[in-house]
């Protein structure tokens, strides 16, 4: 069916720069997150956790714990419904640890109580017997023949296979690398909160901070021995996700102590909780071998990937798989093999956190491409275009890219960016260190690193992804406007100012409210994978599409004008619509098919200054070029892309969560560092538009690129202002001063199975 | 205890190791002030304590007794937003949003001490506020613009 254009032209619309609706509330203070929301006679909720990385639990005494003023419930998994375990992907993780522990921070017991500290002393009054066992922290290890098994089928989580062309070609120049990342964490700035309070009908409300309302409901419902009728989620305000809220975390629990008082129950951890209560990145070991003729075209590339899962499942099995899939790179790649396995051991899990597996193996590429660009003798910039994906060209997991893949064209217009005006400054306050180096600078040396980086757009591999969005017009004394009510889950992203803009440029109504997301509408899906301009932009515009084919056909019927709002909307239009991407194929045996929907590009370009003698580095500019397909708001889609790459910037040089025998050593914001103003440089976007014909106006998903290939770039310009190997992040001063490389101690040829290493 | 909040005075039963944090948000009904971090870090909690710049989760709440505290509530009349707030909204300073009420106080707090400040004082003035979403570089661009709105102008 053909639509004549509505031809009112509104503010606030497609393209256009406009202020996000929910601007206004935040910064007035106005704004409510989960953690603070407060309902009548309200109770506190806390959380015991285990102390150990693995042990049995002997005995579990809450007497003690119930007698304390002010306790209303005590947990423990003597007393959960019948479905004890829950799982994004597996359902590997108990509600309450029943048996073993199996990390530092596993839940153990919760407690109810009327304030939150009655609810923490309460907590720390449970006497919990426990009987050590020993730890497994080291992934590797608990791949191999005889490593203690952590869960009943062994230790690998997942395992991806690509083997694409002759795995085991030949070429004239060959070159090895090993690579590791360390454990990143999201570190939103909202802490995990939630409200969750009975119902008349036997059923429990919750108000949560999360990135999926449907699949807490799913994993939520079972677990409380209800059906999913009768639990109820809407979405309080999140501050900030980054992955880490795709996971339950208090969710089930706030809902028992609620149904357990018969009182509304919140949830709060605070951030020492937060860094044990919710999954972190994958920390990664990579082995790497480029093959390369002497032109400077790639052969192949063999890679063996293990990602440390930590004791729980969660998305590691995607993981794993983006990993793999993307493990090669935007480069055209006739041969490859491709080796990746997710492992348990007693380190706190691991899960989604932006990037999504596409980072740990950009870092390793991008790293093997500068070798093999300086083994060659060509220019950086100069090796990646030639290798660069087209249009038409498969990927490694034989895949063609439809649709845009202006590889070439990124890396050159990101190298073609302006470089910083100034040299090395005199100003030692902009030294790396600021106000901290004691230097005049005479150790400080600056350089200039590249990468590209690439990953998967919306859910892949066969999974049944879809968006539902509901959008009424209609006329109340104010005029005409239209309401938008969908499950998509605004945490910080923007996707209400997407919605709102669709919904005005379809409607030509500038008036458009959001309605608060909830489970009373069908799932939005998550607001993960760069996927909700796509998924539910792409729900919000069918079902803006099918309003504006009744407005047109009453006024066809009244004999008006379709500008007539006033006089069409007698009765409001309202139409529900759910979205669909096109199919993708469940992966197979040698992950050889077309299992993702479509792909986002990205390049950087990092200049750093670096001291040489003191170890410390100041990122002094970042350049990037972008393909967005479409900007559906330019202003929120920079400041997607500045903020993604603070957080590679972070991986580069400074976030670490620090584990010890399978304890967090630094979990606070004291010790765990994050980017300031005063690390994160000058951002200097190219945005680049060729939209994508599947997509809502083109437009692709901004949110993860600028995670992926930041990190190598800045990596790559601290080598080369240091000539360091540098195969580890985040980079420490020790890395820069002592240039001591890391080395797993395992040997495993690239392209082999993991679980046949060897100790160096 | 007694204290004086947004031009308003105010009383609230308070435990005795409250920090002024808690007081705010559960004894006063003001939760605009964020806690994020609860030892000083992040900024979220940013609040004028009798007009000097603090982060209210380290500040005894008994402390205040008789003080006066501005909060960000304080900062807009009705649905007039203060300069800061307005160049926040129109620069696209606010995605989450979780950082925001805290780095709109240690906006105003840099303003009012120097209405013309350079970029380098911008940063080392916000660089005890983190934001996890925005990368900086359109907050630095809202502080700039408000400082012209408010000052130049």
């Amino acid at each position: 069916m053909s639509i004549a254009p509505v031809r009112r032209r509104v503010r606030g619309g497609v393209g256009e720069s406009f202020e996000r609706p929910d601007a206004v509330p935040k910064v007035k203070g106005e704004f409510r997150y989960g953690s603070d929301l407060n309902r009548e006679g309200m109770l506190f909720g806390a959380t015991l956790r285990s102390p150990h990385p693995h042990a049995r639990i002997a005995g579990i005494d809450v007497a003690a714990a119930k007698r304390l003023p002010g306790v209303k419930a005590v947990i423990t998994a003597a007393e959960l419904p019948t479905r004890q375990r829950f799982g994004l992907m597996k359902l590997d993780q108990p509600v309450l640890a029943s048996g073993r522990v199996r990390y530092v921070g596993e839940p153990v017991a919760i407690v109810a109580a009327d304030t939150a500290e009655a609810a923490r002393v309460a907590a720390k009054a449970i006497d919990v017997r426990y009987e050590l066992l020993p730890a497994i922290t080291d992934p590797i290890a608990a791949l191999q023949p005889g490593a203690t098994p952590l869960h009943k089928p062994g230790n690998v989580i997942e395992e991806v296979r690509v083997v694409h062309g002759d795995p085991d070609a030949r070429a004239d120049i060959v070159i090895e690398g090993e690579y590791a990342l360390g454990m990143q964490d999201q570190a939103a700035l909202g802490p995990e909160a939630g409200l969750a309070y009975p119902r008349a009908d036997g059923g429990v409300e919750l108000h949560v901070a999360t990135q999926w309302l449907h699949e807490d409901l799913r994993q939520i419902a079972p677990c409380l021995g209800l059906p999913e009728s009768k639990v109820r989620l809407v979405l309080a305000g999140v501050g900030g996700a980054f992955g880490a809220r795709e996971d339950v975390t208090l969710q089930i629990h706030a809902c028992l102590l609620a149904l357990a008082t018969k009182r509304p129950v919140r949830m709060t951890y605070g951030r020492e909780e937060s860094f044990y209560g919710h999954v972190h990145r994958h920390p990664a070991a990579l082995f790497y071998a480029h093959g390369a003729t002497k032109q400077g075209r790639l052969v192949f590339v063999r890679a063996t990937i293990v990602l440390d899962g930590g004791a729980y499942a969660s998305s590691s099995p995607a993981v794993v798989a983006n990993a793999a899939c993307f493990g090669a790179g935007p480069y055209r790649v006739p041969n490859a093999r491709i080796h990746a396995v997710g492992a348990y051991t007693n380190n706190p899990p691991t899960g989604a956190m932006r990037g999504f597996g596409a980072v740990q193996s950009c870092f390793a590429y991008e790293a093997q491409m500068d070798k093999l660009a300086t083994k060659l003798g060509i220019d950086p910039v100069e090796l990646r275009e030639r290798n660069a994906v087209r249009n038409g060209d498969a990927i490694v997991t034989n895949q063609a890219v439809e649709g845009s893949a202006p590889v070439a064209e990124i890396v050159r217009r990101c190298a073609d960016l302006p470089m910083p005006e100034s040299d090395i400054p005199s100003d030692p306050i902009a030294l790396p260190g600021g106000a901290g180096n004691l230097t005049v600078g005479e150790g400080v040396r600056r350089g200039v690193g590249f990468a590209a980086g690439f990953k998967n757009v919306c859910y892949s591999h066969g999974f049944d992804d879809f968006a539902t969005a509901r959008v009424r017009l209609l006329r109340d004394e104010r005029g005409p406007m239209v309401r938008v009510h969908t499950a998509a889950a605004e945490v910080g992203q923007g996707v209400v100012a997407v919605c709102a803009q669709i919904a005005r440029t379809e409607l030509g109504v500038e008036r458009v409210e959001i309605d608060p997301p909830d489970t009373t509408i069908g799932s939005a899906g998550s607001s993960s994978a760069s996927r909700q301009t796509w998924m539910t932009g792409g729900a919000v515009l069918a079902a803006c599409r099918e309003v504006k084919a009744e407005l047109l056909s009453r006024a066809r019927v009244a004999g008006r004008s379709p500008d007539d709002l006033p006089g069409l909307l007698g009765e409001p239009i309202d139409r529900t619509v759910t979205h669909r991407h096109r199919d993708t194929q469940p992966r197979n045996e040698d992950t050889q098919n077309n299992g993702h929907v479509a792909f986002l590009f990205a390049a950087h370009r990092a200049v750093v200054d670096v001291d040489v003698e003191t170890g410390l580095v100041k990122v002094v500019q970042i350049a990037t070029a972008q393909d967005v397909g479409k900007a559906i708001n330019p202003l929120a889609v920079i400041g997607q892309i500045e903020g993604g790459i603070a957080q590679g910037l972070g991986l580069a040089v400074m976030e670490e969560v620090q584990l010890q025998d399978g304890h967090v050593r630094n979990a606070s914001f004291t010790d765990y560092l994050l980017p300031t103003t005063l690390d994160m440089p000058p951002v200097v976007v190219d945005l680049i538009e060729h939209p994508h014909p599947d997509a809502p106006y083109g437009a692709k998903g901004v949110g993860e690129p600028p995670t992926i290939s930041s990190t190598p770039a800045i990596v790559a310009a601290i080598r080369d202002a240091t000539g360091r190997e540098l195969n580890r992040v985040p980079v420490r001063p020790d890395d820069i001063v002592f240039d001591v490389p890391y080395r797993s101690g395992w040997r495993i040829s690239p392209g082999d199975d993991p679980r046949r290493a060897s100790r160096t | 205890m007694k204290l004086t909040v947004n031009g308003e005075e105010r009383s609230a039963d308070v435990v005795d190791h409250e920090s002024l944090l808690t007081v705010l948000r559960e004894r006063l009904g003001l939760p605009g002030s964020k806690n994020a971090c609860e030892q000083g870090e992040c900024g979220s909690c940013s609040v004028f304590l009798d007009g000097e710049l603090v982060c209210a989760c380290l500040v005894l709440g008994a402390a205040t007794e008789g003080r006066t505290v501005e909060t960000v509530e304080g900062l807009s009349h009705d649905d007039e937003l203060s300069p800061v707030q307005r160049a926040f909204v129109e620069a696209g300073a606010v995605q989450c949003g979780f950082c925001t009420p805290g780095l709109i106080v240690a906006a105003h707090a840099l303003l009012r001490e120097n209405p013309e400040p350079s970029d380098y004082e911008v940063r080392e003035a916000l660089s005890g506020n983190i934001c996890r979403c925005t990368g900086y570089g359109k907050i630095l661009e809202a502080v700039q613009r408000s400082s012209a709105a408010m000052y130049r102008r």
